[in-house]
């Protein structure tokens, strides 16, 4: 476990960066940010890697493995919806 | 700490700051697409250095890890690619819910290896809250998906429906708090039944929320879900998972304000309150009559007029209208009208909603404005043309402090000097609120299907040469 306080520095720098980068976002990137920020929030898959890494029990075992894949989900259909969204942008700025 | 540990966590801290890099990047239009690859790039390069991770033990899970990233993986990508982009809210629903699954999973296996000769209080503390929220969004997100799907269109009301969701919620609260203080001596059944209960938590506290508030409920899942991840981090050690996470939580937590702000909601009472529940009935009598009008004469009305403004909502989404309301605005720039696009910061299912659709249609970005860009220029416009949209245009906002959308901001589309309304039918709003505009003397409605109605008035306006 990483020192009390550390931790505590790092979950409040933290917070204000996600607060400070979200901050100055137009109205028009908001569900591609939502989006892309769901997508971030995929890396829960590293998690439930070294999580079902150490199970040793048929139980652990398989609540790991429904975890892998729905983190999986996570990650990849957040990758892929986003990037869909954000290719639209593309076409309107070869307009000007 | 071994050297395979100090490579794997270069890269944790690589990834971190690509993750930052590219949610900066990703609030300009012109930097976006490269954002969501720098984040990519960071997420594959996580995932591939975990593979040699010290913690993981055994042929076997290898075999479930290379499996489940398979399985869950190819099925994402597969309705990621096909998903129509009307529905993409509902599958960032599906897709935030898995991640509060995983979370909470994470959760449930710490939980159950929990060594009573090493675990601390705190840590345990944490795996608990992080296991609840993430239980919660999972749940939650869930019943979002499935209301924005259609597969379950009723919110569901019932008596002491909130006092409900509170005991539940102690309860939950209370076994969370045992396995908390349990000094890592984890009881079986205490333990599914916190899961059991965190779960219907979730379901029942978004079972009455209305669909016109789905918007800020899955922002909030979200937050919620990264901050799930974010204490999983603290759990695992994982700075990768801590900064992740909490970034996501807060930027989260932020833009969920800004979206209850714009509909002039207290993010309390979308949770809540029921919307709209008792209030109906005594002000229903609307002055004055519905006026319809023929797609030749509104093609006519906007051929010669010097501005036109055009109101897009979740009827157009629904009708895939957005191409033909692109070719018509262009045959109108063609003839030197001046058109832009009003997008009301709540309009669709999701804030932004409705750029990206007209973003896909071609539509450039120039020409699309914000509520506070636009709204003065409606008293110059010679024709505001709403096409599927009807609470973020109700003028009952401003004058009926009865109204549940009262003090709303609207866009004030009743100041144009004609209004065409193009609308499937008479029904009311989301929000089941009468729209006065509906009503006014400067409107006309163009009933019918909005890419119908589109065709028509392209027709129209092209006939006139």
């Amino acid at each position: 476990m990483i020192e009390g306080f550390v931790a505590l520095y790092i979950f409040m720098l933290a917070a204000f960066t996600g607060y400070e980068v979200i901050s100055k976002v137009p109205v028009i990137l908001h569900t591609p940010l939502m989006s892309g920020s769901n997508f971030i929030h995929g890396i829960v898959l590293v998690g439930t890697m070294v999580a079902l890494g150490h199970a040793t029990t048929p139980l652990e075992q398989l609540v790991g493995f429904v975890a892998v894949i729905l983190a999986a989900g996570n990650a990849v259909g957040g990758y892929v919806v986003t990037e869909r969204m954000l290719e639209m942008f593309k076409t309107s700025r070869g307009d000007k | 700490m071994g050297a395979v540990m100090t490579l794997i966590n270069i890269a944790y801290f690589v990834a971190a700051i690509l993750f930052i890099v590219g949610l900066k990047q990703m609030s300009s239009p012109t930097t976006a697409r490269r954002g969501i690859l720098w984040a990519g790039v960071g997420m594959v390069l996580a995932t591939v250095v975990t593979f040699a991770h010290p913690e993981i033990e055994g042929a076997v899970n290898y075999l479930l890890i290379i499996l489940g990233i398979a399985i869950g993986g190819g099925l994402a990508w597969w309705s990621g690619k096909k998903v129509a982009v009307t529905d993409m809210p509902q599958m960032i629903a599906l897709y935030n819910g898995m991640g509060g699954g995983a979370a909470a999973g994470i959760g449930a296996i710490y939980l159950l290896q929990a060594d009573p000769e090493t675990a601390s209080n705190v840590v345990l503390a944490i795996a608990v809250l992080g296991s609840l929220i993430g239980s919660v969004a999972f749940s939650g997100s869930m019943v979002a998906f499935a209301k924005l799907q259609g597969l379950m269109d009723k919110t569901v009301y019932f008596p002491a429906q909130q006092w409900a969701n509170l005991g539940v919620f102690v309860v939950t609260l209370l076994l969370g708090l045992s396995l908390a203080l349990s000094g890592g001596d984890v009881n079986g059944l205490v333990l599914l039944l916190f899961f059991v209960l965190a779960l219907a938590f979730g379901i029942m506290m978004t079972l009455p929320i209305g669909g016109a508030d789905m918007p800020v409920v899955i922002s909030l899942y979200n937050a919620l879900t990264g901050l799930a991840v974010g204490f999983k981090g603290f759990v695992l050690d994982n700075p990768a998972l801590m900064i992740a996470g909490v970034v996501v939580g807060a930027a989260g937590t932020l833009l969920t304000q800004l979206m209850a702000k714009a509909m002039n909601r207290k993010l309390s009472n979308v949770l809540f309150k029921q919307f709209g529940g008792s209030t109906g009935g005594a002000t229903e009598e609307v002055a004055g009559s519905l006026k319809p009008i023929e797609a030749p004469d509104a093609g006519i009305m906007m051929a010669f007029a010097n501005k036109v403004i055009i109101v897009p909502g979740y009827g157009m989404a629904v009708a895939q209208a957005q191409h033909k309301i692109w070719e018509l605005t262009q045959l109108l720039l063609d003839r030197g009208v001046a058109v832009k696009f009003a997008i009301h910061p709540v309009a669709g299912r999701m804030p932004g909603h409705m750029n990206v659709l007209l973003a896909e249609a071609g539509v450039p970005y120039d020409l699309i404005y914000d509520l506070d860009e636009i709204n003065n220029e409606f008293k110059t416009a010679d024709v505001a043309v709403v096409i599927g949209a009807n609470d973020v245009v109700n003028p009952i906002a401003r004058t009926d402090p009865d109204s549940p959308i009262y003090g709303m901001p609207i866009l004030n589309a009743d100041q144009a000097k004609n209004v065409i309304v193009i609308k499937r039918g008479r029904g009311a709003g989301f929000s089941g609120i009468e729209n006065h505009l509906f009503y006014a003397d400067n409107t006309r409605m163009l009933y019918g299907d909005g890419q119908k109605a589109a065709s028509d008035l392209i027709a129209a306006v092209k006939e006139l040469g």
